[in-house]
């Protein structure tokens, strides 16, 4: 039995509730309970954004997370925020292009990508979220083409199905740091 | 089992309903609702359907009147102030005893307030909403498949007791996204109307859809036979889920978000070795009266978890008949409780710290 | 030879409207004109809150009472479930132009395909005569006892004249019924209402200038003449908006 509770933060326009989604679905796919909550209000654009994202063996009970096991930090304001919350052995994902500072905790563990400037350095400036998150995937030991090319299906619409390959690159780029 | 797909709780409301042959949406923008009315806009133009933004909250639930006098399933949807404006419509619709689904995605109040999630319209919801002596059937989605199958449920009630349902839920159950199946939705056929203005056809005297009673003792004919019905309601509607209550000595009572926080806390609790349980009432109006008053009988004490300043707790101690004494675990104002708090109340009251 | 009877749309229940009141006038009016298209198995009518609350009891049609001011709203639920029903709402100026403003505003720039009947009394009725939207400057009611002040209550509404700003209504006409000829021409006005329904060219207002007698302490004969005197002055008669009409001289 294990469930995993992440949160997601930073600026708006950073892609954190399509990352957190994308995270949800790929547990749905793989048979695992799961659930997603943005926050919402007037920060959409350009304030602080954060996504609660709960994936369990078993069923969610409160969708919240409060201590979270894993934090995506896209910005210095989300790690000044949410680094006190992390649980105990939980771990820090800091996109270290935005967040000059390391983490002071010492009883989690933290990790540091440069997701901002590979994203732009690779061609596709607004994909940092997606660095961070085949970093992350492959951290836990979740990153498998199955899994992430079947939820890439269902967050990105047929509309936009040309993105499909560039989101994929990008989380392969990540996932290899 | 069908394929589950991710949605926000307001989406799956607005597909269920469309599942549920709802064809008529009526509605005015207000955080955080406006999902339900976005995708009905989207939707209601491709398969034949009314989405129509009103001018107001008030034009939009006297257009949802209409449609309901003419026969057909009709929603409206809104959030805590929106709500308040149609106070007068969800009157209107009990004294002419006409079905509707009306949606409440409550946020904090009172007055403009805030918009985040909330509970406090709890007593507003079930004590009827507006004048006049009546009541709404109020169901308390808890997940978004809850808040798909309410939602059919409610159109289904509504129907059969020619009375308005409310789904009482609130921001975080609207914007939250879960694994919903629809295809697993089962719509019961719609009861004729016999009773609705669709023309007489010149085959049929013709009829009135109607609040107005001047002679008081045509009124209060009215009023006992809709108490009667609602009598019938409160004997075979009440419906709540009970989580490890079998052996429980301290009953936690929680609806929607709440219940979702102390389900955690419980588990928490009987980890520490204490006999929590949980009662999660689903109709909130009809409330499950029974099942507090068997769980009176051999827990030590309630708590009620609200996102309010202590609403439910009201029904919970009617319901308990005052036999065990029953605190207030809360958060107010778009605030929601913690499982560590709802934990600390457990312990205290199974210390009888209450 | 048949030299008068009762429109086969009203019901056998006798008016409760107070003697010289012209809404008996109006209903039957409507009446006829429903008979003449031969439309009452499917028209749908909305009463309004104030004098013709009880409209539901003398129109032989399905009808729906309405809550104060919404009967606008009310008929465009109905029409939009039902395209195929004719739907026509009967508000007076309390419920028209103060409390339902909003929702008559917006149906019409909807273009709500209904037809509404408006009585412009210029009082209050039901409550026992008390300041209307309409009621003119200086005129004495329960709630402005020493004759309105525009100072203080501001001025009356032409209710025609500023829907006819709007780009969304087809057709709005001022009439009255204080003479045989006036009657006639609002029977014109009220069938012309209803046909351009039937012909789907959309929302439809009649607004009828009527009498009080009773609210405005005159005599029936007296208030006839005080419509002539005082309301149409403030209030002219005649057509404020006909779209068809002007789309076909535009196409001359």
């Amino acid at each position: 039995m294990k469930t995993t509770q992440f949160l997601f933060s930073g600026f708006g326009g950073q892609g954190i509730l399509f990352a957190g989604k994308f995270l949800a679905y790929k547990g749905l796919i793989e048979g695992k309970q799961v659930s997603w909550l943005p926050s919402y209000g007037p920060e959409m654009r350009g304030g602080t954004a954060s996504c609660s994202v709960i994936v369990s063996d078993e069923a969610v009970g409160s969708p919240i997370v409060s201590k979270p096991d894993v934090l995506i930090a896209m910005n210095l304001p989300s790690l000044d925020r949410f680094e006190g919350a992390v649980a105990p052995g939980g771990i820090i994902f800091a996109d270290s292009t935005l967040i000059e500072r390391k983490v002071t905790r010492t009883d989690v563990k933290a990790i540091y990508v440069p997701a901002t400037k590979l994203a732009s350095d690779n061609g596709f400036p607004t994909l940092a979220n997606m660095i961070l998150l085949g970093k992350i995937l492959s951290e836990l030991g979740e990153f498998n083409d199955a899994g992430v090319e079947a939820a890439l299906a269902k967050v990105i619409s047929a509309k936009h199905a040309d993105m499909k390959e560039i989101n994929l690159k990008a989380l392969r780029l990540g996932a290899g740091q | 089992m069908s394929e589950k797909v991710l949605m926000k709780g307001n989406e799956a409301i607005a597909e269920a309903a469309i599942v549920a042959g709802c064809r008529h949406y009526f509605g005015y923008p207000i955080t955080p609702q406006t999902e339900i009315a976005a995708y009905m806009a989207k939707k209601m133009p491709k398969i034949g359907g009314t989405f129509l933004q009103a001018e107001s909250e008030i034009a939009a639930i006297n257009m949802v009147y209409g449609v309901s006098s003419a026969g057909l399933r009709v929603m409206t949807s809104s959030s805590s102030p929106g709500v308040s404006l149609k106070g007068e419509g969800l009157s209107y619709l009990a004294g002419a005893d006409l079905p509707a689904l009306i949606v409440n995605v409550q946020r904090g109040g009172p007055g403009l307030g805030g918009i985040q999630p909330s509970q406090s319209d709890y007593f507003q919801a079930t004590r009827g909403g507006g004048h006049g002596d009546y009541h709404m059937i109020v169901l308390a989605p808890s997940s978004v498949q809850e808040m798909a199958e309410l939602t059919v449920k409610g159109f289904e009630l509504a129907d059969q007791y020619r009375m308005t349902a409310m789904i009482l839920a609130d921001g975080t159950m609207g914007q939250m996204m879960e694994p919903v199946a629809l295809d697993d939705l089962k719509v019961a056929p719609m009861p004729a109307k016999p009773w609705a203005t669709t023309g007489t056809g010149m085959k049929r005297p013709h009829n009135i859809v109607n609040s107005l009673f001047l002679k008081p003792e045509e009124l209060e004919k009215t009023n006992f036979e809709r108490y009667e019905r609602y009598a019938k309601i409160q004997a075979t509607e009440a419906r709540a889920e009970e989580y490890r209550m079998e052996d429980a000595e301290i009953a936690v009572a929680a609806f929607g978000i709440a219940a979702r926080v102390s389900k955690n806390a419980v588990d928490e609790a009987r980890k520490m070795g204490i006999k929590a349980g949980l009662i999660r009432p689903i109709t909130l109006w009809p409330f499950p009266n029974e099942v507090f008053r068997k769980a009176a009988g051999h827990v030590k004490a309630m708590i009620s978890v609200e996102l309010s300043m202590g609403q439910m707790i009201e029904d919970v101690r009617l319901a308990s008949e005052c036999r065990v004494p029953v605190t207030l675990c809360n958060r107010a104002g778009g605030m929601i409780p913690t499982p560590e708090q709802v934990l600390e109340a457990i312990v205290a009251a199974a210390k009888g710290g209450c | 030879m048949i030299v008068f009877q009762k429109p086969k749309a009203l019901t056998d229940a006798p008016f409760h409207y107070c003697p010289g009141c012209t809404h008996g006038i109006i209903h039957r009016l409507v009446a006829e004109v429903i008979d003449e298209l031969g439309i009452e198995g499917k028209t749908i009518g909305i009463a309004p809150v104030g004098c013709s609350v009880m409209a539901y009891d003398y129109f032989n049609c399905d009808m729906i009472e309405a809550a104060h001011g919404r009967a606008p709203a009310v008929a465009t639920g109905v029409k939009r479930a039902n395209p195929e029903n004719i739907v026509f709402t009967y508000q007076g100026d309390g419920d028209l132009a103060s409390i339902g403003m909003a929702e008559t505003v917006h149906s019409a720039a909807r273009n709500e395909n209904i037809t509404v009947i408006f009585i412009n009394n210029a009082i209050y009725g039901m409550t026992g005569g008390q300041m209307a939207p309409t009621s003119l400057p200086g005129q004495v009611t329960q709630t402005s006892p020493y004759g309105r002040d525009v100072k203080a209550c501001g001025y009356p509404i032409r209710v025609c004249e500023m829907l006819s700003e709007l780009e969304g209504p087809e057709y709005l006409e001022r009439v009255t019924v204080n003479s045989v000829a006036n009657v006639r021409k609002a029977k014109k006005a009220i069938k012309k209402a209803f046909q351009n329904q039937i012909d789907g060219k959309g929302f439809s207002l009649i607004e009828v200038i009527s009498s009080c007698p009773t609210n405005w302490g005159m005599t029936p004969q007296a208030a006839l003449k005080w419509i002539d005197e005082k309301m149409i002055p403030y209030y002219p008669l005649g057509v404020y908006k006909d779209r068809s009409a002007k789309k076909e001289e535009e196409a001359k």
